[in-house]
């Protein structure tokens, strides 16, 4: 296995720029509109079309946006900040300009946790975190002979998430976004939606031999369009890396491109092409200046956050780390099963509902548990009956819970009290309906006792068939077997 | 019609109804007409003033007219005016027409000012002559074989040659205060940050303002009021309350004053200008006011400092003109990047390219701190150093221009002795200081030349309060 050895033989070294972009009414430095898509060139202004004359304005909303991402990811926070042209002409970008940060990022030396290859905590650096503008979009594949423009993009605001070069692996990389993507979206500052391009990965990569303290030469691949794709794009590069290395050749520092179709990874541009941006502080803003009460005032309003939860199901509520990561996977699940657990005693319970009915419903209508009918309190009330004996679980669960969708205004007792529903528990009765499916099979009698066990099913069913389900299967399958050990 | 020179001579004779807006906007038109050849006006808006006029005088008639009734007015090219050409003189911008009108612009209308046309200037403002313009050089009113100074000559010449009572201009580097002086004007530039930018076609965001050619102080701090304070489309003004600068009485105390014996001692320096610096002098201290000179071993250092911070901003500020979105776009561009290099060789003239190239190169890596981080010190110390002076000094007194205005064509083959043109006044703008150009001598050569005053930061009531003892001493 000459191949394998080759390869083990290197260990890469993977930093990301995530590029985020804000769900903002309103542009970064114009009250154009944010919003994703319309007419192309209807969300523009003077302003953003970069019009003579015109001057940039902070949206200071994403100033706090900016603030609860840091928060969220452990950074320092900058006291000042300075807004910073970075200067390249392209022809999206109106003004030849970006406005961004460069040497005062307004988010400093952060992390985020997240799970290596074999399942433990893993802190991945954060770099710095930025505020910046988006540019337009050149659309190449419209027209046969021109290039279409549209600028509604153009000036929306953006995040750049930068982080250390501390992911080792295409796994880390792809839990590191996945990660990133959770807490945007529970912070409801950004959509997390790489295919619409809300959320833009570019990738740095290098590999060394293992234990080398030295980083080899690395590449940047460039605006990968899912989580999926980032994964496989590092995969690609780190073999091609390797397998360049090892025939001899020397890696350029260059961007690449990922082609999703074919996996691979294409040369788009090397240094010597590389540009010359001249940053220099912004004179048509004053610095933003982040005081420790702004601080204080944002994290009061900040939300939970999912690794927040997803230790507070493990230690508070004994879940497993499975169902803990399904429950906090997306902020209103999560949402959901926290007001859920205001009702009832055990959060166990709870989460075996949300996993359980609550999300195969979801999934087989492909409904978004924002739009689910049925509220967390009406589900509690659903729990306490079973708990309390009054339904069984699968009359809960298969009878009760379809009603409640159709009506989800009425109480889950009303409706088993209207279909006759509430369950027999009282022993005397269930003795009757006991006795009478004994009695029909008495070679099954003799089977049991010569030790088939597994028999006492169909006396079960028979009691379940006589009470019309409602007989509750625990002290019926108690009754059963003190008969018949008799 | 008799040529005004206030616009307190022209609301008393409206009074009066000895002339009525109309018949005034009427004469500019005609005297334009006549003085056509001295290329002040890019444009003049003749039918629209005429009708703007006919309204104000129907406000009049009601009472209901605003404070600058009677206030015609040209804008430098540089300045936007909702749905009328602006071209900042270049070929750049070749056929573009504003969607939007400058927050100063809207303010003068507002208070029934007429807008009569937009005013020829050096291309993008870089330029102390006027001699850069797309459309050909501006003549000065008082002798047509000198320049009439720049950038915002044509701005000068029409109010100098009686085209309209006042205009606007921008300043840089002095393109307000240097023309002012050479057509014996009163030209103005407020505190950084105490007129709004927006609408001003940008050369160095971190330190154009836009100001005034007057004939009186009451007209410049009548326009100031008006056009001065909050605007949100700028952020880099100041919230300071704009005081009412119309109401500026003569200064009534004893001033302290301050000037820099190595400006007024250097070797070009104009002996005439000198002289009269050193009468004035005089005649303030035997007024009582104090007086006091100042070493400054920073002259030599100023206009490089301000070359290199305004062409690094002005690099970027004209990245927009790419002859992708608006203005020129080249014939003979056949794809992205020559769309680029064409548009810009051909829409540009030299000095715009020179300053573009030099600005380019002093934010290039590499070079970034050997000049720019440099400059941007030497303005920091500029900046203590001054205010030093001005912490127990009302103001600072000093030349305007090192000499009077300069024959056409004697200076454009010479760029660093066109720069040099701005000694004097680049430093209000390195600073942000207000000053204002006062017509204070005559040279024998029987042309004009003003001294600045600089006063401390958002301190034009004062400065506008002492300019009058200076007019009437």
């Amino acid at each position: 296995m000459e191949h394998t050895t080759m390869y083990e033989k290197y260990e890469p070294v993977i930093g990301l720029e995530v590029h985020a972009q804000m769900q903002t009414k309103s542009k970064m430095y114009s009250t154009d509109s944010a919003e994703y898509g319309g007419i192309p060139n209807s969300h523009i202004s003077p302003i953003s079309l970069g019009h003579p004359g015109t001057l940039p304005r902070i949206n200071k909303t994403v100033v706090e946006s900016a603030i609860k991402l840091g928060l969220a990811t452990h950074c320092t926070l900058t006291e000042e900040n300075i807004f910073a042209r970075k200067n390249y002409f392209y022809a999206d970008l109106p003004k030849g300009y970006q406005i961004t940060q460069d040497k005062t990022p307004i988010c400093r030396n952060g992390f985020i946790t997240i799970k290596d290859k074999s399942g433990q905590e893993k802190k991945i650096g954060i770099t710095r975190i930025h505020m910046e503008e988006d540019a337009g979009k050149s659309i190449h594949d419209l027209d046969p002979f021109d290039t279409l423009i549209d600028l509604n993009r153009a000036g929306v605001p953006l995040l750049e998430i930068v982080s250390e070069p501390d992911i080792q692996s295409p796994e880390e990389a792809y839990n590191y976004l996945t990660e990133i993507r959770k807490l945007v979206r529970y912070l409801e500052i950004c959509d997390g939606n790489m295919e619409e391009g809300s959320l833009r990965c570019d990738a740095n990569i290098s590999v060394m031999l293992k234990g080398s303290k030295q980083f080899g030469q690395r590449t940047e691949i460039k605006n990968i369009n899912s989580i999926r794709n980032v994964q496989r794009a590092i995969e690609y590069e780190i073999k091609r890396q390797i397998e360049a290395i090892e025939s001899g050749e020397t890696i350029t520092m260059e961007t690449r491109g990922f082609d999703a179709p074919s996996g691979k990874t294409i040369s788009m541009r090397t240094k010597e092409m590389a540009h010359d941006y001249r940053y220099f502080p912004e004179p048509d803003l004053l610095p933003v200046f982040v005081s420790e009460k702004t601080i204080s005032e944002i994290q009061k309003i900040m939300p939970p956050l999912p690794h927040q939860l997803f230790r507070k199901y493990i230690h508070e509520f004994e879940l497993s780390e499975y169902d803990a990561s399904i429950l906090t996977d997306s902020k209103p699940i999560a949402l959901y099963f926290e007001e859920l657990c205001t009702f009832v005693s055990n959060p166990k319970t709870a989460a075996n509902w949300v996993m359980g009915s609550i999300k195969s419903y979801l999934n087989e209508y492909a409904i978004e548990i924002e739009h689910f009918v049925i509220k967390p309190k009406t589900i509690g009330q659903l729990i306490l009956l079973v708990e309390e004996g009054k339904v069984s679980h699968s009359i809960a669960s298969q009878k009760i819970f379809p009603l409640l969708i159709s009506q989800p205004e009425k109480n889950p007792l009303q409706i088993a009290q209207e279909n006759n529903w509430i369950q027999e528990s009282n022993q005397d009765a269930l003795l009757d309906f006991v006795n009478k499916a004994i009695a029909m099979y008495p070679e099954k009698v003799a089977e049991y006792k010569s030790g088939k066990k597994g028999i006492i099913g169909l006396f079960m069913g028979e009691v379940m068939k006589l009470s019309k389900g409602k007989a509750d299967p625990k002290v019926a399958n108690h009754l059963i077997q003190e008969i018949l050990e008799k | 019609m008799k040529q005004y020179r206030s616009l307190a001579e022209i609301q008393t004779d409206l009074q009066s109804h000895a002339i009525s807006v109309k018949q005034l906007v009427e004469a500019y038109l005609q005297r334009i007409e006549e003085k056509k050849h001295l290329n002040a006006f890019l444009e003049v808006f003749a039918s629209e003033a005429l009708k703007n006029a006919e309204q104000i005088d129907a406000k009049l008639a009601e009472n209901k007219a605003g404070r600058l009734a009677g206030t015609v007015i040209g804008l430098k090219d540089n300045i936007c005016y909702k749905g009328h050409k602006v071209s900042a003189s270049s070929k750049i911008l070749e056929g573009f027409e504003s969607l939007y009108s400058a927050t100063v612009v809207e303010r003068l209308i507002a208070q029934d000012a007429i807008i009569i046309g937009r005013l020829n200037c050096d291309e993008f403002a870089m330029g102390s002559s006027n001699e850069n313009s797309a459309f050909g050089n501006v003549l000065n009113p008082l002798n047509e074989k000198k320049v009439p100074g720049g950038s915002s000559g044509g701005s000068a010449t029409a109010v100098a040659g009686g085209l309209c009572l006042a205009t606007l201009g921008s300043d840089t580097g002095g393109s307000i205060r240097q023309p002012a002086s050479f057509c014996g004007l009163v030209g103005l530039k407020p505190t950084y940050g105490r007129v709004s930018r927006y609408g001003l076609i940008a050369y160095a965001s971190s330190f154009d303002q836009i100001g005034t050619f007057t004939y009186t102080i009451e007209d410049a701090s009548l326009l100031l009021e008006i056009m001065a304070g909050k605007d949100e489309y700028d952020s880099t003004l100041s919230s300071e309350e704009v005081p009412e600068y119309s109401k500026a009485l003569p200064f009534s105390k004893k001033a302290h004053i301050a000037y820099y014996k190595s400006y007024v001692e250097h070797e070009g320096l104009d002996p005439e200008i000198k002289k009269c610096f050193f009468e004035i002098i005089e005649k303030l201290k035997q007024q009582g006011h104090s007086v006091t000179a100042y070493d400054f071993p920073f002259l030599e250092y100023l206009v490089p400092a301000y070359y290199v911070l305004t062409t690094a901003e002005a690099s970027s500020n004209l990245a927009r003109y790419d002859g992708i979105h608006y203005g020129y776009r080249s014939k003979n561009a056949t794809d992205l990047n020559t769309t680029y290099t064409k548009s810009r060789s051909e829409g540009f003239g030299p000095e715009v390219k020179r300053r573009i190239m030099l600005g380019t190169y002093v934010l290039s890596a590499g070079y970034y701190d050997a000049y720019y981080t440099q400059a941007q010190k030497v303005r920091r110390i500029l900046r203590d150093k001054t205010n030093e002076v001005l912490s127990t000094n009302d103001f600072i007194l000093l030349p305007t221009t090192p000499h009077t205005a300069f024959d056409i064509g004697q200076q454009v083959a010479d760029p660093i002795k066109m720069y040099l043109e701005d000694i004097y006044t680049v430093q209000a703008n390195l600073t942000g200081l207000p000053a204002i150009s006062l017509p204070l001598g005559k040279h024998s050569n029987s042309m004009p030349f003003g001294l600045q005053l600089m006063g401390k930061s958002f301190c034009e009531t004062e400065m506008f309060s002492f300019a009058k003892n200076l007019l009437h001493l």
